[in-house]
């Protein structure tokens, strides 16, 4: 069964994915930590996007209250690695099932009381929003005062505890996104991937096959939360303090989903190349503009880039740059439901 | 034995009394046809016998389970498949997968699926088409996909909803062929609403008629057709 | 706590809310009528509200008097982003447009703070602390004007959709879309004129706020989602709703603040938000929208 894994990919397809995969396991050692820096940040949205796009993409179902499973995650494994000793990979494990506990409750209010589209999307923000200012008043994890990590010395790389430097991490988030890029190709070739594409496209007509919508929609959501809530944990441990405001925000629940947006929401690589896209992109500006530092204040510059991005993307290339990208490259037969 | 049998249902939505303790039974193994004018309560009947709404009032029986209060998905479980009157293609997939998702009603694996799915749509004569998106096919093939995709969750069962419309004669007589086919040689139940009376008379051996949710009568196709009450409903009482 | 508390809370609570009525009537008369859901609302009544601060301060102008003007220019800003990109995307996916106006809504804030900065400004009025005392209730002066302020802009706007011709013809495309245009109605322009009275309104309880609170770019966030829950708890579409959601989260907030955390007032709002959707979605005084 697995032997099918890429066989439908042609074969230039699947060199150019090696050679991406081959530059990205080497990249370390050839260049600057900023490079670096800003590969994390690459891998980072590649694999929330990715996270997200199972929701969106494969089930339908817009969030724009994801960061609650990110923050979730980060907060869960981050109190029980501070306050009890416990290893971070249990604490995710235990982020992940709460957050997709959580998800689920807020799939089943949705779904079962028929709430869909935009009012969906409104109570996921209203959930990720009451969660954010609970936060600010649990001051067993600081509230808005903040939560830190013991920071250890970065001498050795403990994977164990998730203490260590930048490469360390960079490898951590690769097999993230890698992993989970893999996951999402072997489940779209399942039946619950042909099935969530099935709901996606025409929910009533899937019913009609017999499909049980309320619970591959849930699944979705599952999944997609408990992915999420993984990224957060590592962020936790890479960056060491959690403040409830930027990490449960609907600012950020937006940044996760723009390298999917403009990669190809529904697509298996738009995710992935998205990310790729923006993120330099984003940096690349960042730093051209920096002489210009004395007359305008650069702070914002960023976030008008990208959403500009994501303007572009809805008025010209609604189905995001990967499609298009795939055609051109000759990556993609016609119907690319399931790439 | 009877594959399917209603004992007088009902339905009203607000104000209108849409389908009115409706009876009848669709033995096993027949093609019956359910007739009647815009707005008899046709769809209606089928929506209460697919899940998609709850009767009011009497049953709906399948084989010896009721049907009652069961979700679409149930109700497809149970042995009953339907096409859409106006078709819904799964747009974005090709015409293969949306086959193959029907047919992953009956089997996990997705290979397996694919050969059946394979076979329905070489029956169907869109194995050519399989690579195409569902939303590019023209209205004739969109509704064959429909049908092999109904198909492929191996009904005992086939509700076809206006499936003729839009055909010109010869695709028209060329899904009778295969109905007449996947009846004889699969054993396939249908009943069918339709309006395209060629098809009528050429498939059902049975026809019910409705009018404004009521059965007003039943019979052989040649016997319906001279019947004076489903004339006046379809002529109008001068004309008879 | 003394009575008279409650009650000064409470009418400070009702003015307040009817400027948060305004705010939502804008998003209402926009979800209403070309059936968009403006993400970018609280944005772009930040953006009125810088206005409204840099016209104090270069003409000394009372915000409540620059109100024509700001309004004048979120108006034209409204009626080019409908008519010059949202209706070319009529058949995108919901969340695509949704999406759409995040993005703006993302690059307004990012602008604001490139230009204006993080910190808090406001406008220093000289009427600031005076108070009015109307019985047993004393009342904010400020409050006063900017409840009243709310409820002429209400009525201005009432008055143009009941009585004059294009305010009709504006209903009439939210009510039946294909009947308007059946009927020769000139769709897109309506669109247009209805996204441009929308952001009007957000302009002129923008100034109106600006008497109030003071302003920085991330407010914007805040007050879409108030936004929101506004129009959804009163109603999409009704404009009476609008004023009366606004009120009662005015009341509520006000009476939060009293009795428990004031940081806490927000997360009830979402929280009564939650309950709106699942079990009354159209609203308390909304039609049932699909």
């Amino acid at each position: 069964m697995t032997s099918t894994w890429l066989s439908d990919v042609p074969s230039r397809g699947r060199l150019l994915l090696a050679a991406l995969l081959a530059v990205l396991l080497a990249a370390p050692f050839v260049v600057s930590s900023y490079v670096l820096s800003v590969l994390i940040l690459v891998l980072y949205f590649a694999y929330l996007g990715q996270a997200w796009n199972i929701m969106m993409g494969f089930a339908g179902q817009l969030s724009l209250g994801h960061a609650l499973y990110f923050g979730l995650g980060a907060y869960t494994a981050a109190a029980l690695y501070a306050k009890f000793g416990v290893t971070p990979w249990a604490g995710m494990a235990a982020g992940a099932i709460v957050s997709a506990i959580v998800g689920a409750f807020i799939g089943a209010l949705g779904f079962r009381f028929r709430i869909g589209g935009v009012y969906f999307a409104l109570l996921t923000i209203a959930f990720a929003e009451f969660t954010r200012i609970l936060f600010d008043h649990i001051d067993w994890v600081g509230g808005t005062a903040g939560f830190f990590l013991p920071v250890s010395n970065r001498d050795s790389n403990d994977l164990w505890n998730l203490r260590g430097d930048p490469t360390m991490f960079y490898y951590v988030w690769l097999a993230g996104a890698g992993g989970v890029l893999a996951l999402c190709r072997m489940l779209l070739s399942s039946r619950l991937g042909y099935y969530w594409l099935a709901i996606r496209e025409d929910e009533v007509a899937a019913q009609a096959l017999g499909i049980d919508t309320f619970r591959y929609k849930i699944a979705a959501v599952m999944l997609s939360a408990a992915l999420t809530a993984c990224g957060g944990v590592v962020y936790a441990f890479y960056y060491n303090t959690l403040f409830p405001e930027p990490i449960f925000s609907v600012a950020r629940s937006i940044d996760m989903l723009l390298g999917a947006v403009t990669g190809g929401v529904g697509t298996l690589m738009g995710p992935i190349v998205g990310a790729f896209i923006l993120t330099p992109l984003g940096e690349g500006l960042t730093i051209a503009l920096e002489p210009f530092q004395e007359v305008l204040r650069l702070d914002g510059i960023k976030q008008v880039f990208y959403g500009l991005c994501v303007v572009l993307i809805v008025v010209f290339q609604r189905h995001g740059v990967w499609p298009y990208l795939a055609r051109k490259l000759g990556l993609r037969q016609l119907t690319g439901a399931r790439t | 034995m009877s594959a399917l049998r209603l004992r007088d249902v009902s339905k009203r939505f607000r104000g209108l009394q849409a389908v009115d303790r409706v009876s009848f039974e669709v033995p096993a193994g027949a093609i019956v046809a359910l007739i009647g004018p815009n707005g008899a309560g046709k769809t209606t009947t089928f929506n209460l016998i697919a899940g998609v709404t709850r009767h009011d009032a009497g049953e709906i029986r399948f084989g010896d389970r009721p049907l009652d209060g069961l979700k679409p998905h149930q109700v497809c479980a149970a042995g009953i498949a339907r096409t859409f009157q106006i078709v819904r293609p799964f747009g974005e997939l090709s015409v293969e997968e949306n086959v193959v998702v029907g047919c992953l009603h009956v089997t996990r694996d997705t290979h397996a699926a694919r050969t059946a799915a394979r076979e329905i749509l070489e029956r169907l004569d869109l194995w050519s088409k399989r690579s195409q998106r569902a939303a590019s096919l023209t209205l004739p093939d969109r509704k064959r996909l429909e049908v092999a995709r109904a198909l492929g969750t191996r009904p005992r069962l086939l509700l076809l909803d206006e499936v003729m419309a839009g055909l010109r004669p010869t695709e028209t007589d060329q899904m009778v062929a295969f109905f007449r086919e996947i009846n004889r040689d699969l054993g396939v139940t249908i009943l069918l609403i339709e309006h395209v009376m060629r098809a009528v008379m050429a498939l059902a051996q049975h026809v019910i008629v409705l009018n404004y949710g009521k059965k007003i009568a039943e019979g052989r196709p040649d016997a319906i057709v001279r019947d004076p009450a489903v004339l006046e409903c379809y002529l109008g009482e001068e004309a008879v | 706590m003394l009575l008279d508390t409650y009650v000064n809370q409470i009418a400070s609570g009702i003015l307040t809310g009817l400027v948060y009525g305004l705010a939502a009537l804008g998003l209402s008369v926009i979800f209403g009528v070309c059936k968009i859901v403006n993400f970018a609302h609280g944005e772009m009544m930040v953006i009125a509200m810088y206005l409204a601060l840099v016209i104090f301060r270069w003409f000394g102008l009372d915000p409540l008097a620059s109100i024509p003007l700001v309004a004048a220019v979120l108006f034209l800003f409204g009626y080019a982003l409908q008519a010059g990109v949202i209706n070319r995307l009529i058949d995108v996916p919901d969340h695509m447009q949704f999406l759409l106006l995040a993005a703006i809504a993302i690059m307004i804030v990012s602008g604001c703070l490139m230009i204006f900065g993080p910190d808090a400004q406001n406008v220093p009025l000289s009427y600031a602390y005076d108070s009015y005392e109307i019985g047993p209730i004393l009342v904010d002066k400020v409050r006063v004007f900017a409840g009243g302020g709310a409820i002429v802009v209400a009525g201005i706007l009432t008055a143009f959709f009941r009585w004059t011709r294009t305010g009709k013809a504006i209903r009439a495309c939210a009510d039946n879309l294909t009947g308007a245009r059946v009927v020769g109605l000139n769709v897109q322009r309506l669109f247009a004129l209805s996204f441009g009275l929308g952001t009007a309104c957000i302009a002129a309880a923008g100034c109106i706020l600006l008497m109030l609170v003071d302003v920085h770019p991330y407010l914007a966030t805040e007050y879409t989602l108030l936004a929101f829950v506004v129009v959804i708890i009163g109603g999409l579409g009704s404009l009476t709703g609008a004023l009366l959601g606004g009120v009662l989260i005015g009341v509520s907030e006000a009476l939060a603040g009293l009795l428990i955390d004031p940081s806490l007032k927000s997360m009830f709002s979402f929280g009564l938000l939650i309950l709106v959707l699942l079990f009354r979605p159209q609203g308390l005084l909304g039609k049932r929208v699909q």
